[in-house]
């Protein structure tokens, strides 16, 4: 287990293994999505009440799924930076949190654009749209407090602090739906009970999400091998690399 | 099929703009991002490449970072 976990936080292992791996999360992403895509906007019905915006659910939901699921990520990254020292584990979250806070406004934007011919409104001040505008700033803060220092170690140290402690505001963005029922709907979609909509609508659903998640993961690893690329341009294994590549 | 035809589906029973904007933004958003980690990574290889070219020109006379 200490051998894997040691191995696994080798740049030079996870440089070669996310190779191998990062073909097929790209191939499974690009499939889902373009799967849900054209099922979700163009076989799908059209909702009841809502008409054909509630097409924007296709995006809204797996965005708001990675924004969440991101953080919790980075700040396990930084949780296993913190005990093990393994920098792997840090460049990941330095690279995470980019996508997570642009998965936040995708989230927010969508939901607002979603809100006007809905609720009549793009913006109000429900626990659950405050809670995930908080995640956005939470996302903003851990990306600017790691520039903000002159030693890289620092700013590594102050992120995955922030990001550990900002993780409380997870459950909070799942529940602010039970705890505080405003304006935003309950979950629609969840694994311990059946899904309320019929399959011609949350077939694509679960489609694009699961292609979010391929993609995150995807993106994750490629740009975790960047910042490999990036930080420990000084190895000779690298610089071999690059001699090698075109 | 939802739509009787493609301007049918364009329209998106009146929620056009609704709905164009918030996938336009989510598709920009995440082919923006694809493109932004491939040209990162051209732009790190050949930064690797330049410093290799160097250092074959002029031996080295620095090796801490050998060490690591």
């Amino acid at each position: 287990m200490w051998a894997f976990i040691h191995k696994l936080g080798s740049p030079k292992w996870f440089y070669g293994i996310s190779a191998r791996l990062m073909p097929w999360f790209w191939a499974a992403a690009t499939l889902l999505i373009l799967a849900g895509t054209i099922w979700g906007l163009a076989f799908a019905p059209a909702d009841y009440q809502q008409g054909n915006s509630f097409r924007i659910i296709y995006v809204h939901v797996p965005a708001a799924f990675l924004a969440q699921s991101i953080f919790v990520g980075m700040a396990s990254a930084g949780l296993v930076f913190m005990v093990w020292k393994i920098k792997v584990a840090d460049m990941a979250a330095a690279v995470m949190a980019p996508l997570g806070a642009a998965m936040t406004f995708v989230a927010l934007f969508s939901g607002g654009v979603w809100g006007i011919p809905t609720w009549g409104t793009w913006w109000i001040w429900d626990a659950r749209l405050t809670s995930m505008l908080i995640l956005l700033f939470l996302y903003v803060g851990v990306i600017a407090l790691r520039g903000a220092f002159a030693s890289r170690d620092s700013g590594s140290r102050a992120a995955s602090v922030l990001a550990m402690v900002g993780v409380i505001n997870i459950p909070i963005i799942k529940y602010s739906v039970d705890w505080w029922y405003t304006l935003h709907q309950p979950a629609s979609f969840t694994i311990t009970s059946r899904p309320t909509m019929p399959l011609e609508m949350w077939a694509p659903l679960l489609m694009m999400v699961l292609g979010f998640y391929c993609f995150f993961i995807a993106l994750t690893l490629m740009r975790t091998r960047n910042e490999i690329l990036r930080r420990e341009s000084g190895k000779r294994w690298v610089q071999a690399l690059a001699e090698e590549s075109v | 099929m939802a739509f009787e035809s493609l301007s049918d589906f364009l329209a998106m029973g009146g929620h056009a703009p609704y709905v164009w904007t918030a996938w336009g933004l989510t598709a920009a958003l995440l082919v923006g991002s694809v493109l932004h980690a491939r040209a990162e990574r051209r732009q790190l290889l050949r930064e690797l490449k330049r410093r290799a070219r160097r250092e074959r020109q002029a031996p080295r006379n620095t090796d801490i970072e050998e060490g690591a």
